[in-house]
């Protein structure tokens, strides 16, 4: 009972950053960092909650959210792709544009700088952890998955995704539109991304001030982490979300600080990064926008 | 120098400066003439007359002496991570660290405040706390620095992730040790700390700026004169600009990589003066408030540049105190939207100016 | 119908081909006809105007004049794009491939087979296996480009071309980056096509090649084309004479510069010379010379024999794996580049635009690349000094425009060039690193460079000449190197090479040692 309780906490904690972390899959492989994933989610679990609260529903707060996050990915592939501005300037620019205008937004719909009146989201919690299994968004993050890898592995589109972050110029001289691959992929990873911020606000049935608190890094991570595959980075998720489920499960206990449980994510990455179990090599074409396509 | 010199050289001085001054300050003021019809749009969606909330703006930045006070105060610590944003991009690197390592800067600077006996003079506590503050930002610039060097491991990956490690380790230690119970800050320092402005100027009373802006200008000066006057910079530019020409001319470019993000932890971290020895004396959990990362909007629209860096700081400090100044009829919030939209419109027009610029240039050469 | 008849045989007519890249003409009149069904070469030295004229083919440039027509077509101005479609397509030096895909995906890539929505990479693998049975290319269809070797990366590149129904192939230098036995493959491949009724272009400069592989030869020179020939008609030494040219004055003319120096050890000494290419193998292979004080040597060879890794190595931008190199007697294997420069090595880099300029730095700044040092006092650049360096440089080599606040991105090659000659020569160094030195600049500025390199020679210097232009190797050499797959294959005077046997060795045909 125990460990299925675990499990299934894993699993709750896990499917914001399955959400985020295939979405930021297929932007890096397309060549795009994904820097503005956490942009994203924070920008879908608001549209979720204004979705849901003006009589939408749970369905409309879905509707909502992901309309949000697909464009903000619009505004981020316009920056990007057609005028070539620098990728990491304009991810972190998203990010804090988000931050601020949920803030603000937040304000003039709720009149409250620090989150939205209670949603209905997908039925009533108090049943227990049982309950998150009524709701279809966490069965579609899991499914996410698969579906990206799929995607992926498996699609034309999945082959050509895989070109273009690699090697732009190649795809570009047997006909491959690298600026429209690029633009779908991370219209794609908006949309992912915002249901993971989605799930959150209906989970939590409010929307509250910068409440995605650093998850679209955490799936970032798990991207590297994972070595750009959709599978890999899928773990990864799972891996982050277990430990931060040892961490609340042993809050009172306290035999590790909270802090240094919730490092982890990002001590691995770096590990990672810096080679110490095999290097992870990310595509070729990341972060070059600026010299293709011309 | 001969007379015929002299004028061919003006003729020829000419139409470059213009190119280069549109190259450097186009972007910005596109940028912010962007930010003003976005900040109208905002203005009108709460149903607000924008003359008049920018004037309210103004004037309560501007326009008093305690707005102008807090004005300085957040422009000091913002000139110091933009200048630590800038000197990366010089060498071609891009810290998003330096919101950790403003926060490791005062810590660092608090723990040496507090570990001086009480009465300590200024003149002995405030240059071992301040010296205590760029190192602690050099320790955590040292990391992706170090990597960079060594393995080439991105720095935008690694002093992303590195900021929730150092923010979080410096949550430990004070959460576990150092705290006053019910608060998130340390105790207070009781060596020496930095005079505030409206102890030589009683109208700034009230307001937190303090002497450390004066610091922030002088070191400002000095990053310029490193940047442009010294060998060093010339190499630190020369990696930043070529790597392949800089290893030609004798570089060793991981060496540069790793002392340009030596000196940006280091100007990061002497932000920390400002609140810790300037303002508070104590260090409190999160008083970098997002400074880090507005710095990467001053260097970006200060166009990297130690003077450009000082203005923009200005500029952004007047929106983010002007958004206290609106708040009663605009929610400050929007002022938020609106540096965004800055930084969004600066990287857009950069790359697209240059592109102008160079391709009617180019076209001119052959 | 005569007209019909002769485009109903002909693959390819280009007629009066004019193309000039701003005031460098690339092509100018340029012909060429190659029938359908035969293997046709290309041949002229480098900046012939080889490349240039089969961009044009392959649709990636737009003629200035001139008339295109593919099967009796006029296809004019034609796009990649609409060339493939037609059924031409050319293999780049550079290969267009994805290095983490697989052979099959590369070569699908753009014209997926599926399967309702999936990709149907069992059908790419066979087609991919029965058109390497039908021509002779055989890939594994499974594994990654990116571990493929030299030889069947190529391959993957003409099956990608085959793929997409190639009936014209035009290569680029196909055999460069090829050993021995990889080129007998090609070759029975290239026939193989040719048996099939498809046509083939070579672009080459190894005669050896052009005798063995082709049915008809078209040289081209300085972006003309000359002679047309049946191979079976020609010698390999009426085609280098065409190629070549009969006006060889230039060259005797400055072989009658300075006499040999006597005496005395190298001052440049270069010994069992090992240094790792960028791919993991060795690019120079023992390679010994000694160069003295007053003495051209100048590097011939094919580009890709190791001649960048050599001169990196000797610069100090590139490890070296085993050997000596000395500079007046001291060995400078263990220095930087910085020490090198300071011992008296002067570096004209191959790549000004990379590696000798900081092109966003001003005039004045690049004139002190590599020599920070010496501007410097106390760490604190000495800008009194380096404004004298450059007014003085400026008018010494004659810098256009004269501003030395300028960046150098803003002045044409030719200036680029000489603020790189100015810095590397107007100093005092006993030994220069010249790597083509007047590649992309105008006719005024080579002359001037020349000149430049003589006065230095004749002043005592020792040169290393690197130049893929073997005018100007025999323009300027006192000695000939000949650098083939790393190693050193022949060492000649000036007076005892020629054009032919240069050639010759460079190609790997040259018989004996020097």
């Amino acid at each position: 009972m125990i460990v299925l309780g675990f499990l299934l906490q894993t699993v709750r904690i896990a499917v914001p950053f399955l959400f985020a972390a295939v979405g930021g899959v297929l932007s890096e492989r397309s060549g795009l960092v994904a820097l503005g994933l956490e942009g994203f989610m924070l920008g879908g679990a608001f549209g979720a909650v204004i979705g849901d609260f003006y009589g939408g529903g749970a369905w409309g707060g879905i509707a909502a959210g992901v309309v949000v996050g697909v464009a903000l990915a619009a505004l981020y592939a316009l920056c990007v792709v057609r005028f070539r501005a620098d990728q990491v300037i304009v991810g972190i620019a998203i990010n804090l544009l988000v931050i601020g205008a949920t803030r603000f937004f937040l304000l003039l719909a709720f009149d409250s700088a620090s989150n939205s009146p209670r949603v209905a989201g997908f039925g009533e919690a108090g049943r227990g952890l049982l309950s998150s299994l009524g709701n279809p968004l966490l069965w579609l993050g899991i499914l996410a998955v698969p579906l990206t890898a799929w995607l992926v592995h498996r699609t034309p589109f999945g082959l050509r995704l895989r070109a273009v972050g690699e090697h732009p110029e190649a795809a570009e001289s047997l006909g491959i539109r690298v600026p429209r691959v690029r633009t779908l992929a991370v219209l794609l990873s908006g949309a992912l991304a915002a249901l993971g911020g989605v799930y959150l606000a209906l989970e939590q049935h409010q929307f509250s001030d910068q409440m995605t608190a650093g998850r679209g890094f955490i799936a970032l991570a798990a991207v590297i982490f994972g070595r750009w595959d959709p599978a890999r980075a899928g773990v990864a998720c799972l891996l982050f979300a277990a430990a931060e489920t040892l961490e609340i499960q042993l809050q009172t206990v306290s035999v590790v600080p909270s802090q240094f449980v919730a490092m982890i994510p990002y001590v691995l990455t770096i590990v990672a990064l810096a080679g110490v179990v095999g290097r992870a090599v990310p595509p070729a074409a990341l972060g070059k926008t600026a010299t293709v396509a011309d | 120098m001969s007379r015929a010199t002299g004028v061919r050289r003006a003729s020829l001085l000419a139409p470059r400066t213009r190119a280069l001054l549109e190259e450097a300050l186009v972007p910005p003021l596109v940028a912010i003439l962007l930010a003003l019809v976005i900040g109208d749009l905002l203005i009108l969606a709460v149903g607000q007359p924008p003359g008049q909330v920018y004037r309210l703006l103004l004037a309560g930045t501007w326009g008093n002496a305690y707005g102008l006070g807090q004005v300085l105060f957040k422009a000091t610590t913002l000139v110091f991570t933009g200048l630590a944003v800038a000197v990366g991009l010089r060498a071609g690197l891009f810290n998003i660290g330096a919101e950790s390592q403003l926060a490791a800067g005062g810590f660092l600077a608090a723990l040496v405040g507090l570990a001086l006996p009480a009465g300590t003079p200024g003149l002995i506590a405030i240059p071992l706390a301040t010296l205590a503050a760029a190192l602690g930002g050099a320790a955590a610039g040292a990391v992706p620095g170090a990597l960079k060097a060594r393995v080439g491991a991105h720095e935008v990956i690694v002093t992303i992730m590195l900021n929730f490690i150092v923010l979080a380790l410096l949550n430990y230690i004070v959460a576990a040790h150092l705290h006053v119970p019910e608060t998130l800050h340390t105790p207070e320092i009781h060596a020496g700390g930095v005079a505030r402005l409206a102890d030589l100027i009683p109208a700034f009373h009230g307001s937190a700026a303090n002497l450390a802006i004066l610091v922030a200008i002088g070191v400002a000066a000095l990053v310029g004169w490193y940047l442009f006057r010294t060998r060093a910079g010339y190499d630190l530019r020369a990696v930043g600009l070529q790597p392949a020409a800089a290893e030609y001319g004798g570089v060793d470019v991981g060496r540069v990589w790793l002392r340009a993000f030596l000196i940006s932890g280091a100007l990061a971290g002497l932000g920390g003066v400002n609140f810790v020895l300037g303002y508070k004396r104590y260090y409190e959990e999160g008083f970098a408030g997002g400074a880090g990362f507005l710095g990467i909007a001053v260097a970006l629209v200060g166009r990297n540049h130690p003077l450009g860096v000082v203005l923009a700081a200005l500029f952004f400090a007047t929106l983010s105190q002007g958004g206290l100044a609106i708040h009663a009829v605009v929610p400050k919030q929007m002022v938020e939207v609106l540096q965004a939209v800055v930084i969004l419109a600066v990287a857009v027009t950069v790359p697209e100016v240059r592109r102008l610029l160079r391709g009617s240039r180019g076209r001119t050469d052959a | 119908m005569s007209v019909s008849a002769r485009a109903a045989g002909l693959a390819v007519e280009m007629v009066g081909i004019e193309k000039s890249f701003g005031a460098v003409r690339a092509n100018r009149g340029a012909d060429l006809a190659v029938r359908a069904g035969e293997i046709h070469a290309l041949v002229g030295e480098n900046g012939a105007g080889k490349s240039t004229l089969m961009r044009v083919l392959a649709g990636l440039y737009r003629p200035d004049a001139g008339v295109v027509r593919v099967n009796g077509r006029d296809v004019t101005g034609w796009t990649t794009a609409q060339a493939i479609a037609a059924g031409v397509a050319m293999v780049h030096q550079h290969f267009m491939l994805v290095p983490t895909l697989t052979v099959a995906e590369n070569v699908v890539l753009g014209r997926e087979f599926t399967k309702g929505p999936v990709l149907d990479l069992g059908r790419a693998r066979r087609a991919v296996a029965e058109l390497a049975a039908e021509t002779g290319l055989a890939v594994p269809p499974d594994a990654r480009v990116g571990e493929l070797s030299v030889g069947e990366a190529q391959r993957c590149e003409i099956l990608k071309t085959l793929f997409r129904g190639a009936r014209t192939l035009v290569l680029d230098e196909p055999t460069a980056v090829l050993s021995p036995p990889e080129v007998q493959d090609l070759w029975r491949v290239l026939r193989r096509l040719r048996d099939g009724g498809g046509t083939v272009i070579l672009i080459t400069h190894k005669l050896d090649e052009v005798m063995e592989i082709s049915d008809a030869v078209t040289v081209m020179r300085e972006g003309a084309t000359v002679a047309r020939f049946a191979t079976a008609a020609t010698t390999p030494a009426e085609l280098a004479r065409a190629m070549v040219g009969r006006d060889v004055a230039l060259a005797a003319e400055a072989a009658a510069a300075a006499p040999a120096p006597a005496g005395g050890g190298g001052a440049l000494e270069v010994r069992d010379l090992v240094v790792r290419g960028g791919r993991g193998g060795v690019a120079v292979d023992g390679v010994s010379f000694a160069i003295a004080a007053g003495e051209i040597v100048g590097v011939a060879g094919v580009e890709g024999n190791g001649q960048t890794e050599l001169v990196e190595a000797i610069a100090g931008l590139r490890p070296v794996a085993s050997g000596s190199i000395r500079l007046g007697g001291r060995e400078l294997s263990a220095l930087g580049p910085r020490e090198r420069a300071a011992a008296g090595l002067s570096h004209i880099p191959e790549d000004r635009h990379a590696r000798g300029l900081v092109l966003d730095f001003s005039v004045a700044d690049n004139l002190i690349l590599g020599l920070q040092d010496r501007y410097a006092r106390r760490g604190v650049l000495d800008r009194e000094r380096i404004g004298r360096n450059a007014r003085e440089k400026i008018h010494g080599f004659d810098i256009r425009p004269p501003d030395a606040a300028l960046p150098a991105r803003a002045l044409s090659g030719g200036n680029q060039q000489k603020i790189v000659i100015a810095r590397e020569m107007g100093r005092d160094f006993s030994a220069l690193l010249a790597a083509q030195p007047t590649r992309g600049v105008d006719v005024g500025a080579i002359e001037f460079i020349h000149a430049e390199l003589r006065r230095a020679r004749d002043a005592g210097k020792a040169i290393l000449l690197v130049s893929a232009d073997l005018d100007e190797i025999f323009a300027l050499s006192d000695r000939i190197a000949v650098l083939y797959r790393g190693r050193i294959v022949a060492l000649l005077p000036r007076r005892q090479a020629d054009k032919e046997i240069v050639g010759e060795y460079m190609t790997g045909a040259g018989r004996g040692a020097a």
